[in-house]
C-alpha cells in the first residue's frame, strides 16, 4: 500500500499579539516598520505560561477527530514533534495516548524537530505505512517556542507564533509521497540554539547575562538564539540546491510542480528562494500573515490553506521543502 | 556595477528614503530605517545583482558604501 496525507486541522491559543501591539511594547522599533513588514507577519497567537506543547496537540487531535470524523480507535502510530515538551521524561507521545484515550496497541513516539520536522515526520510516517506495518499514522506538530524567548528578543517576537497541527497519513492504492532528500549540517548547530538549561551546559548564573546584538536585539544563553543573517544565507544558499536534488530524485521538472509548499520561514527570504528557482508567484505559497512562523506546522498550515480554498485537484503535485535548527533540511514531491 | 549606480540601488530598496539621503561615504548604518532586516536585503541584492554572497560578518567589517562596493568587486 502507498502512504498519502488524508486530512489536516489546526489549533492555535486563543491570545493574539498583533503588529500593534508589537510595536507598543517596542515604540523604539516603529522607524523600523517597513523593512519588519517584509518578514511577512501581521499577527500571530501565543500560549500563556501555563499552556504546553501537548496542550495544544490534544486540541488540534480532538479537531481532526471531529472535523474529518476520524475515529481514534484507528489511530495505530502517534509521533509527536516538537522542541518543547511536558517532561524530561516520559515522551509526550506517552501521555497524549492516554489523555486522546487512544488504544494500548498504539505506539507512540516524540521526535525532536523544528522547522524540518514535518518532513522527518512525514518520511516516519511514510515508511511505517509502505511497509505494512501501520495504517494510520498520527503526527502532532505544536509549537510554543514563544515560551523561550527573552522579553526584549524583539525579531524572535516578530517573526514567530504559537499553534499546532494534527497530520493524519493513511493508505491508499496509489502511489503519493514521493522520495525524500535530507540534509543534515551540525557544525552550524550554534545557528539557532537554546545553549543553557541541557546536560551540556546547566543553567548557572552566567545563563541570565543579557546579549544585545548590533541591533539591539537582546537575548541570553537560558533563551532561543538565532543567527538571523547566518540563517538567512543558509535559506538562500541550501534551498535552492535542495529544490533541484528533490526534482532530480523524483524525475520531476520544475515546470509539473502545481503549487510549491515551503517552510514559512520569512516571506521576504522565501521570495529570495522563489526567484532564485524560477517558480512562478501564483504557484509559490507564502501564508504565514496570521500565523507567523509556526515551526514544524508552517508547511501543514500552508498545505491547508490550498486545501481551505479549494485549490487542490486530484493529481496535482506539491513540492515541500523545510529548513530549520540543526541545521537540517528536507523535502519530498506529494502527489493529491 | 560602478559605485554611483550601486549606491542609487541600494536606495531603492530602503523604503520612505528620500533620495539623495545615502552617498558613497556616509556609514548607512546611520540612517534611521537601518535594521538588521536591512542588512538581509542587502545581502540578497547583491546576491542577485553581483552573484557574490556575503557574510553578516562582511557587512560588519563596511562602514560605507564605498568599502561595500570594494569588497564586492574584490569577490568577483
Amino acid at each position: 500500500m502507498e502512504a498519502y496525507i488524508d486530512c489536516i486541522s489546526e489549533f492555535f491559543p486563543e491570545k493574539t499579539y498583533c503588529n500593534e501591539d508589537f510595536f507598543n511594547e517596542f515604540p523604539q522599533l516603529k522607524s523600523k516598520e517597513a523593512s519588519l513588514l517584509k518578514i511577512g507577519v501581521s499577527n500571530r497567537h501565543v500560549v500563556d505560561p501555563t499552556t504546553t506543547s501537548l496542550d495544544l496537540a490534544v486540541n488540534a487531535a480532538h479537531k481532526l477527530f471531529e472535523e474529518h470524523k476520524v475515529n481514534p480507535e484507528d489511530i495505530d502510530f502517534v509521533i509527536f514533534c516538537s522542541l518543547e515538551f511536558d517532561y524530561a521524561l516520559p515522551s509526550s507521545a506517552a501521555v497524549f495516548q492516554n489523555k486522546l484515550g487512544l488504544s494500548n496497541n498504539v505506539g507512540a513516539i516524540d521526535i525532536v524537530s523544528s522547522c524540518t520536522g514535518f518532513v522527518h515526520a512525514l518520511s516516519l510516517a511514510k515508511g511505517m505505512v509502505e511497509s505494512n506495518e501501520r495504517k494510520n499514522v498520527l503526527l502532532l506538530f505544536p509549537s510554543t517556542l514563544s515560551k523561550t524567548f527573552h522579553k526584549n528578543d524583539y525579531n524572535s517576537k516578530f517573526i514567530f507564533g504559537d499553534g499546532a497541527t494534527a497530520v493524519l497519513i493513511k493508505e491508499r492504492n496509489e502511489p503519493s509521497i514521493g522520495q525524500f532528500v535530507f540534509g543534515t549540517d551540525g557544525d552550524r548547530a550554534d545557528y539557532i540554539i537554546i545553549k543553557d538549561g541541557g546536560a551540556r551546559n546547566p543553567i548557572n548564573e552566567l545563563s541570565f547575562k543579557e546579549d544585545e546584538n548590533e541591533y539591539g536585539n537582546i537575548t541570553c544563553r537560558a533563551n532561543f538564539f538565532m543567527n538571523g543573517t547566518g540563517v538567512f544565507l543558509f535559506g538562500l544558499k541550501t534551498i535552492p540546491k535542495l529544490v533541484n536534488d528533490i526534482l532530480t530524485k523524483n524525475n520531476t521538472k520544475l515546470e509539473d510542480i502545481d503549487f510549491f509548499v515551503f517552510h514559512q520561514a520569512n516571506a521576504f527570504l522565501l521570495e529570495a528562494i522563489r526567484k532564485k528557482i524560477d517558480a512562478p508567484q501564483e504557484k509559490f505559497i507564502i501564508a504565514m500573515d496570521q500565523t507567523g512562523n509556526t515551526v514544524a506546522s508552517s508547511i501543514p498550515l500552508a498545505l491547508n490553506s490550498l486545501i481551505k480554498e479549494g485549490k487542490l485537484k486530484p493529481g496535482h503535485k506539491i513540492m515541500f521543502a523545510a529548513f530549520g535548527t540543526g541545521l537540517t533540511w528536507g523535502g519530498t514531491i506529494v502527489k493529491i | 556595477m560602478e559605485l554611483d549606480e550601486f549606491v542609487l540601488k541600494v536606495e531603492a530598496e530602503i523604503e520612505d528614503l528620500e533620495p539623495g539621503t545615502l552617498t558613497a561615504d556616509k556609514d548607512y548604518r546611520e540612517i534611521e530605517q537601518w535594521s538588521s532586516m536591512y542588512a538581509l536585503i542587502l545581502i540578497a541584492m547583491i546576491d542577485t545583482e553581483f552573484d557574490v554572497t556575503l557574510t553578516g560578518e562582511d557587512l560588519k567589517k563596511t562602514l560605507t558604501l564605498r568599502d561595500l562596493h570594494t569588497t564586492i568587486k574584490s569577490r568577483l
